[in-house]
């Protein structure tokens, strides 16, 4: 039987609570929760006090406001997957929150939770990084917001703050873009062997589309900050087509420092990295054309 | 703490620890052992409930959380008498050998059904691919739900 240690419970009514709150030191946010009680059982998290903040509704949003989308932290997976399908936009939002768990869980696990969790095989990190997407931190003198590309310090580590939460994620929205998730997992609702997500904003016209911008995000193959900077550049000005995804995705996999553990050996998701980049800008690239 | 949850209609009020997951609430607080306790880590959905009307794996829920709030058992599925046609279907057709993974299985089956009357076999095996079981290959619980679904009692989806 697994047990959590003993832990106080608090329930913000308001974010200003939540944050007066969390200026307790050992003080850790709940909301889906589906990450962190599962730590606590395994007492490898054994916070004193939890905040629960569930009841924040005004954080559980999703809209497009000019230029961006914005995502409030309490949005949950399925709203999201629910979101991105029903708009047929943000193709990359509708493949990663399709693979993120599975559909009880999506239920409830948070987005804001997915990225605080910083687990370095964590699907959204990649999609929000990909995507240069920024988050916005909310503390008792304000906002202050960080590019998700910075947001992630570490394995289980971010930016935020004591008496700071994640209030939102803000996506810029740019015409003639498209994206793509790709993911490989041993089952469902396991982590990535490895993944990868493309952002890709085409010029040029259908007949010859050459590459204005290119956001590639890696998931559990140890690309800092979640990033394939090296092939991003590379793909900069480049003409769209499996000629250069291909050379991204080798640039990807050369360029990333997998692990060997129960999930493959090291020369797989190296294999896996350069085909799931190369798939991703494919999709992408034909999902911007198409739209 | 003091914590005050409505399962099944009823309001149950009781003192617990803070760390109190919501499966061992409404097992060993409630005596209410038809939820099951499987793996322990979010992965089997032997422990699936409705918490505020959508499932959740009771294991990865603290008690405290469904302070105030309303959770739906299996216990619940039935009415006046009558089974629910999930539970109608798994007996006509097989749905269940050992029976431990049955109670997440109709919760999660009942909570598609209302929401998507008619799902095709790839729906209800994306619904349920949270969830395990060991002994039927799937198959009969897949034909199960779609008994149900083309069962609905009078007033339901």
């Amino acid at each position: 039987m697994q047990v959590p240690s003993q832990v106080e419970y608090e329930r913000a009514t308001s974010v200003d609570h939540a944050l007066t709150l969390l200026s307790r030191p050992d003080t850790r946010i709940v909301a889906g929760g589906h990450s962190l009680i599962p730590m606590m059982k395994l007492r490898l998290a054994s916070p004193e006090v939890l905040v629960d903040i569930n009841g924040l509704t005004e954080l559980a949003f999703i809209r497009c406001d000019g230029d961006q989308l914005r995502i409030g932290a309490l949005a949950r997976h399925a709203d999201l997957l629910d979101w991105a399908v029903a708009g047929e936009h943000f193709g990359i939002f509708a493949d990663a929150e399709r693979v993120v768990a599975d559909p009880v869980v999506r239920l409830w696990g948070t987005v804001g939770g997915s990225l605080c969790q910083a687990d370095p095989s964590e699907d959204l990190s990649a999609a929000f990084a990909a995507a240069r997407a920024t988050a916005v931190i909310r503390g008792r003198h304000g906002d202050r917001t960080v590019p998700v590309r910075e947001f992630h310090l570490g394995p289980y580590e971010t930016v935020i703050g004591p008496g700071e939460l994640l209030a939102e994620v803000r996506v810029p929205v740019r015409p003639g873009t498209g994206s793509a998730y790709e993911k490989v997992a041993r089952r469902v609702g396991d982590w990535s062997v490895a993944a990868a997500g493309a952002v890709l904003r085409l010029d040029g016209g259908p007949d010859k589309p050459v590459i204005a911008s290119a956001g590639i995000g890696l998931t559990a193959v140890g690309a800092a900050h979640f990033v394939a900077a090296q092939a991003e550049e590379f793909l900069l000005g480049r003409v769209a087509g499996t000629e250069s995804f291909a050379a991204a995705g080798r640039i990807a996999a050369e360029h990333c420092r997998p692990v060997a553990d129960q999930r493959g050996p090291q020369d797989y998701k190296r294999h896996l990295v350069a085909e799931l980049t190369l798939r991703a800008l494919r999709r992408a690239a034909a999902r911007a054309v198409s739209r | 703490m003091r914590v005050a949850v409505t399962v099944n209609g009823t309001e149950y009020a009781r003192e617990v620890e803070p760390r109190l997951l919501l499966i061992h609430f409404l097992r060993d607080e409630l005596r209410l052992t038809g939820s099951h306790w499987g793996c322990d880590t979010s992965n089997c959905g032997s422990c699936v409930v409705w918490l505020d009307a959508k499932p959740v794996k009771s294991c990865t829920v603290l008690a405290a959380m469904a302070d105030g709030r309303a959770v739906r058992t299996v216990e619940d599925l039935e009415t006046d008498g009558q089974l629910d046609p999930v539970q109608q279907g798994f007996i006509e057709c097989h749905g269940l050998q050992c029976g431990f993974c049955t109670p997440g299985m109709m919760m999660t089956a009942r909570w598609l059904l209302d929401h998507h009357p008619d799902p095709s076999e790839a729906d209800i095996r994306e619904a349920i691919s949270g969830q395990l079981c060991r002994c039927t290959g799937y198959e009969n619980i897949v034909r199960s739900v779609r008994w149900a679904a083309k069962h609905p009692r009078a007033g339901q989806p």
